[in-house]
C-alpha cells in the first residue's frame, strides 16, 4: 500500500549530479535482501562513506554528511535521475532514508513508475527552474520549497510557482493511498474475456 | 502521425495486447504473453501476493532462472554456497519455495536449461515475434531481437504480472534508429549500439520505444541483434525491436519452446505481418552510417561516455557548460584526463560476458581472437558463458579449450562480473575491458573502473595487457 501524499514542504538535498544511476542510489551487493529492510544505510553509500562502507568513515563533502542538509525530505538532482537497472530497491531506499520527493529535469521511465508507486513522488521541472533551485539551496540550505500533488505545483522560493506533470493515474493512486495492484485485480473479468480470445501459443512448462 | 490503415511493428503488437485501451489518463492494461522471472527482483513481489493471499495467475507463462548471485566457480556447491554467501543462498532458497509452491517451471543450479535470463528466453525459443515480454531486470530489451515487446519492471510490476498476467501502462513514443551501410571489418553489433548511445545520450530514448532498422541491422545475426537491442535501456529506451525476418524465424525454428508443425506454419504467416508497414511513421528518427563505424570503447561512468577506440577523449572546453562538472567527476573516478588516448592505456582484468555479449556466437569471436595466442602476464581473463547450454556447446566445439589454453578462466554461467553480486568483482582502482553493458562507478566491484567493449576488442586487449584496437591484431 503506498504512503498518502498530498502537500509537502520542507528542504532540499543538492545533488548536481547529472544522470546519477541506481547503482549509485544502491549498490547490487545491497540486493540480497529478500524485502525491503536495511535499504536506507546503502543509499549512496559509495558517495556517502570513504569505503563505500556504512560502518566506515564518512565522506564530510558528501551532500548527506553536510549538517546543513540533515533534515532534507526532498532531493534536488540533476538530469536524467534514476538511469540504470529496474531495481526497485532504489526507491525502497531513498524512501527508507527518509525522502519524500525527487525534483529533476528529467527521470529515467522505470525510475519514475517504482517511484511513484512507492509514495516517492518525481517532480520534473524546467532547466530554469532546476537551476534557480539550485542556485537558491547553494544561497541558504534551509530554503524550502511546497510540493503539491493536488494542484500539481511547486511553490518556489521566489514566491512563485511551477506547474509540473505527474501521470494523473499515479498522482490519484497518492492521492487516495490506494495501490495500482488494486485497480489491476478488478479487471479480472476483462483479463478473463482477453485470454479466452487469445489463447497463447506457449507453455513454458513444456521444456 | 502514421494513418489508420499502416503502422509499425510497436503499434501492431501494442494494440494486440490491450486488455483495456486505457482512456482520460488512464493507464492501458497490457496483457504480458511471457513472464521472467529470477532471485533477485522477484522474492518481494512473492510476499506481496502472499500477503493478499493472491496465486500466480498463469505459471504457463512464467519462468524462472538463477543468474544474478549465482557462483561462476565451478568449485562452489550449494553447501559451499551457504557458508560464503549466506543472503544470496538464501534468496535463491526463497526463488525455489515460491516457483513451487506456484507451479512455475524454474531452472534452479544444475539444471541444464539453467542460463542468464535473457541468454535463456531466445535460446529455448521462449520468446516469439510479437510477444510482450517483462522481467523485473533492465535488460529485458534483449528480447526485442525477435520482433517481442519487451522491457524490465519493477518488483512492484513484478507482483502486478504474477497476480494478473497484465501491466498497467502508458503507451509509449516510437524513435526509429536506422543503421545503413554495411560494418567495415572489426566493427560488430556491440560497437552499433555504443555508437548509438553515444549519439543519443543515455537519457535520448527516454519515454520511447526504439526501432532498429537499416541494412547493418538486417545483416547482423539473431545473437548479434541481441547485443544491440539489450543496450536499448542504456539509452534511456525501455524497450528495442527489430523486426522478425527470415533470420529470426530460421533462429527459432525447432526450439523447445517455440511451435512446431501446423502450428509453427500459423504462426510464421502471423509474424510475417508484423514488420511495420510501409508509410508507417515514427515519432522520432535518427540515421547512423554503419560503414562509418569504428570499435567503440567507453572511457567514462555512463555508456554514452564512449569514443572510436583509435580517438581521444574530449577535451572539457568542448563539453556543454552544465555537463562539464558530472564529466570531470566521471574522467576523476576514472583516474583519465581530457584529451586522453584509451588506446594503449594497462589493464587488469578482462571479462567476457553478461546477458549483452555471453552468447556462442560472442564467445567464437573471442575465440577466434584468442586462438593460439596467450593472455598478457599478470591479467585476469574471465570468461563467462551466458547458459549452461552456450558453456556445453563451447566447450564441445573446442572453444572452452581455446581459452583455458590461452591463460583465461573458464566459468559456470551467470552474470558474473556485469553487476559483481556474486564475488566476481573488481578490486578498487582496477580497470577492465569489459563485453557488458554498464561502468556506472563501482558496477563490477567497488572502485572499479570499467571500458565497455565488444568481445573482439576484449580478446585483442586480453592479449596485450592494454586497451587494444582489434583490427591491430587480426592485421
Amino acid at each position: 500500500m503506498s504512503a498518502r501524499f498530498e502537500r509537502f514542504t520542507g528542504t532540499m538535498a543538492p545533488l548536481p549530479i547529472q544522470n546519477v544511476d541506481t547503482d549509485q542510489i544502491i549498490p547490487a551487493s545491497y540486493l540480497k535482501v529478500t524485502d525491503r529492510s536495511g535499504l536506507a544505510s546503502g543509499l549512496f553509500c559509495r558517495w556517502r562513506y570513504r569505503d563505500g562502507d556504512p560502518e566506515g568513515e564518512r565522506n564530510a563533502g558528501f551532500v548527506l554528511n553536510q549538517p546543513q542538509h540533515q533534515n532534507a525530505r526532498i532531493l534536488l538532482a540533476g538530469d536524467n535521475f534514476g538511469c540504470g537497472s529496474s531495481r526497485e530497491h532504489a526507491p525502497w531506499a531513498l524512501v527508507g532514508y527518509g525522502f519524500r520527493a525527487v525534483i529533476s529535469t528529467s527521470f529515467a521511465d522505470i525510475f519514475r513508475s517504482n517511484a511513484l508507486k512507492n509514495g516517492l513522488l518525481v517532480v520534473p521541472v524546467t532547466g530554469e527552474v532546476s537551476a534557480a533551485l539550485f542556485d537558491a539551496v547553494a544561497a541558504d540550505p534551509a530554503t524550502r520549497v511546497t510540493i503539491d500533488l493536488e494542484s500539481r505545483t511547486l511553490s518556489l522560493p521566489d514566491g512563485g510557482e511551477a506547474a509540473f506533470d505527474v501521470d494523473p493515474f499515479a498522482r490519484r493512486c497518492l492521492l487516495d493511498g490506494t495501490d495500482q495492484l488494486g485497480y489491476l485485480l478488478k479487471q479480472a473479468a476483462a483479463i478473463g474475456a482477453f485470454e479466452a480470445e487469445h489463447p497463447s501459443r506457449l507453455d513454458t512448462r513444456s521444456a | 502521425m502514421t494513418s489508420a490503415s499502416t503502422r509499425t511493428l510497436f503499434e501492431k503488437i501494442w494494440r494486440r495486447h490491450l486488455v483495456t485501451a486505457g482512456e482520460r489518463g488512464l493507464p492501458a492494461t497490457l496483457f504480458v504473453d511471457l513472464h521472467l522471472v529470477h532471485e533477485v527482483t522477484s522474492p518481494q513481489a512473492f510476499t506481496a501476493l502472499a500477503e493478499r493471499g493472491l496465486i500466480v495467475r498463469r505459471p504457463d507463462l512464467t519462468l524462472a532462472t538463477m543468474d544474478h548471485s549465482t557462483p561462476t566457480d565451478p568449485s562452489i556447491d550449494d553447501a559451499k554456497l551457504r557458508v560464503l554467501d549466506p543472503e544470496g543462498s538464501a534468496q535463491l532458497d526463497q526463488l525455489q519455495a515460491n516457483c513451487e509452491r506456484h507451479g512455475i517451471p524454474l531452472y534452479a543450479m544444475g539444471d541444464e536449461r539453467r542460463g542468464i535470463v535473457h541468454v535463456i528466453g531466445p535460446e529455448l525459443g521462449a520468446t516469439q515475434p510479437g510477444m510482450t515480454v517483462v522481467c523485473g531486470d533492465s535488460h529485458t530489451s534483449t528480447h526485442g531481437a525477435v520482433g517481442a515487446l519487451a522491457f524490465g519492471i519493477g518488483t512492484s510490476e513484478v507482483g502486478h504480472v504474477l497476480a494478473t498476467q497484465c501491466l498497467l501502462q502508458h503507451r509509449p513514443n516510437t524513435y526509429e534508429v536506422q543503421v545503413d551501410g554495411s560494418l567495415p571489418e572489426g566493427v560488430v553489433a556491440k560497437d552499433i549500439i555504443l555508437a548509438v548511445i553515444a549519439k543519443l545520450g543515455i537519457g535520448g530514448g527516454t519515454g520511447h520505444v526504439f526501432e532498429y532498422t537499416g541494412e547493418a541491422i538486417r545483416a547482423l545475426d539473431m545473437e548479434g541483434r541481441m547485443t544491440v537491442c539489450n543496450m536499448s535501456i542504456e539509452g534511456g529506451a525501455r524497450a528495442g525491436l527489430i523486426a522478425p525476418d527470415e533470420v529470426t524465424f530460421d533462429y527459432l525454428e525447432g526450439r523447445p519452446m517455440a511451435p512446431s508443425g501446423e502450428a509453427w506454419e500459423a504462426a510464421l504467416e502471423d509474424w510475417r505481418s508484423l514488420p511495420t508497414d510501409e508509410g508507417a511513421t515514427y515519432d522520432r528518427t535518427t540515421t547512423i552510417d554503419g560503414s562509418a563505424l569504428e570499435p567503440m570503447v567507453t572511457y567514462g561512468t555512463n555508456p554514452g561516455m564512449a569514443i572510436p577506440i583509435a580517438g581521444a577523449i574530449p577535451e572539457d572546453r568542448t563539453i556543454e557548460p552544465e555537463k562539464r562538472a558530472s564529466f570531470l567527476k566521471a574522467l576523476e573516478y576514472m583516474a583519465l584526463e581530457p584529451g586522453q588516448q584509451l588506446q594503449g592505456k594497462p589493464i587488469d582484468v578482462v571479462f567476457v560476458g553478461s546477458c549483452t555479449n555471453s552468447r556462442y556466437s560472442d564467445l567464437l569471436a573471442a575465440a577466434n581472437v584468442l586462438r593460439g595466442r596467450k593472455v598478457a602476464d599478470g591479467l585476469r581473463v574471465l570468461v563467462v558463458p551466458g547458459s549452461d547450454a552456450v558453456k556445453r556447446q563451447a566447450e564441445r566445439d573446442g572453444l572452452a579449450q581455446v581459452f583455458v589454453d590461452a591463460g583465461a578462466e573458464w566459468r559456470e554461467a551467470g552474470c558474473s562480473m556485469c553487476l559483481a553480486m556474486n564475488g566476481d568483482q573488481l578490486a578498487p582502482g582496477q580497470y577492465a575491458v569489459s563485453t557488458s553493458n554498464r561502468n556506472f562507478e563501482g558496477r563490477q566491484g567497488a572502485g572499479g573502473r570499467t571500458f565497455l567493449a565488444s568481445p573482439l576488442t576484449a580478446a585483442a586487449s586480453a592479449i596485450t595487457g592494454r586497451v587494444t584496437d582489434v583490427r591491430e591484431v587480426l592485421s
